[in-house]
């Protein structure tokens, strides 16, 4: 995750704390996975040595948290920078998956139970986001769906794989 | 097996292939069941047997304790109108009817009076949020609509078991995802069973438990576990 150019983005709209930073990423971008303080820090300190955010205003009080943080051209040029360029689309050449099913093979297992065994397991955790995507709201519903679709990749190459064994055990044990 | 619906060793062939081949399983009360497999698996087949649309070849389909096959015709046909409903893919809303009038279809036939039926109606497009189609025929509907439509229709005898032959099959996800989204709402709230006949994992997600047909078996993957 990209987390020193989502603090810019954030911080892009106005100035913030770091308390108040990490707790608008949590909330927007965090699903399951809040940062932890130590992390929005070294977040921080590396944007304030880049130049891509200042300290706008230092209270007397104590603490790190009393620093507010401001973005500076650098830095909305840096996001400006990062929004255009492309993500690389995740391969998926490299699939743990796809070694199981060859080694059941290989060694004489059932390798339908492999993949039935996964099956079940993806289904249940697209039940589950199904089930956190009725109860949300459009932004739970889009990262649900996100994850979602990737499930349903992974299940369809499931499906393909179960009835593609037969041939690929004569590939694998020859 | 218990349960509302239970299939037990179901045995079907056309001609000479063999659809199901000791095939069981079965659906409890206000449950939401997926039926998946791959195309020609017989996962249709199932569900058809299971509605009582087709005779399996051995094997019997039990409603309440109450064999399909030992029923007579009639009373088949009564519990086929009044405890079950049907969704499928598309194209079965009568053209000439308006929405609302589709939707009341059951009750009419039922002997409800009009007044009541088109207030039952009503009430159920309120429900699916297509309170706006009521006085549309089919033809002028979107494929989403037309779908929410079937839905309430097949929901609004207070049927106990609603078959679902690929209900999203023609829609986009958009469209899919609603329809799905408010059909599984509707059916936990009336304590209706879903049967729910699918290819699409997305679709299958909406239900509480997965049967895969292969092989003229149907498993139950997570159970088996």
């Amino acid at each position: 995750m990209s987390i020193g150019q989502a603090f810019l983005g954030l911080l892009e709209a106005r100035p913030r704390h770091g308390y108040d930073l990490k707790r608008a990423y949590d909330e927007r971008f965090g699903a399951d996975r809040p940062l932890a303080y130590g992390q929005v820090y070294a977040t921080l300190s590396r944007l304030l040595k880049h130049g891509f955010v200042s300290v706008d205003n230092e209270e007397s009080a104590e603490g790190p948290d009393r620093k507010r943080y401001a973005i500076t051209d650098a830095g909305v040029a840096d996001v400006e920078r990062w929004l255009n360029q492309p993500e690389k689309p995740e391969p998926y050449l490299q699939s743990t998956l796809y070694m199981k099913v060859v080694l059941a093979l290989s060694t004489g297992r059932p390798a339908t139970d492999v993949l039935d065994t996964q099956r079940a397991e993806h289904l249940r955790m697209m039940r589950e986001l199904t089930r956190r995507k009725g109860a949300g709201d459009l932004s739970d519903q889009l990262i649900c769906d996100h994850a979602l679709f990737h499930l349903e990749a992974d299940l369809r190459w499931l499906e393909l794989t179960a009835a593609r064994l037969d041939e690929l055990a004569g590939l694998v044990r020859s | 097996m218990s349960g509302l619906l239970v299939a037990e060793d179901l045995h079907k062939s056309f001609g000479p292939t063999a659809a199901l081949d000791g095939a069981s399983m079965s659906v409890a009360a206000g449950e939401i069941v997926a039926i998946m497999g791959p195309s020609g698996s017989g996962k249709s087949t199932m569900l058809h047997c299971l509605a009582g649309i087709i005779r399996p070849d051995a094997g019997k389909v039990s409603y309440r304790d109450q064999e399909l096959s030992a029923m007579s015709d009639s009373r088949r046909s009564a519990l086929r109108r009044g405890e079950f409903g049907f969704v499928f893919q598309f194209g079965q809303l009568v053209p000439e009817l308006t929405c609302l009038e589709n939707v009341a279809l059951p009750l009419r036939l039922d002997g409800v009076r009009r007044k009541d039926a088109v207030r039952r109606a009503a009430e159920w497009l309120d429900r699916l949020e297509i309170d706006d189609v009521a006085g549309k025929r089919p033809g002028e509907v979107s494929g989403g609509q037309g779908q929410r439509v079937a839905v309430a229709r097949a929901l609004v005898t207070g049927a106990r078991v609603v078959f679902a032959d690929e209900p999203t099959g023609a829609l986009d996800s958009l469209n899919g995802e609603r329809v799905m989204r408010l059909f599984t709402a509707a059916a936990r709230e009336s304590g209706a069973a879903v049967v729910l006949v699918t290819h699409e994992p997305r679709v299958a997600a909406y239900s509480d438990r997965e049967i895969v047909v292969r092989d003229g078996k149907a498993l139950d993957l997570e159970r088996a576990r």
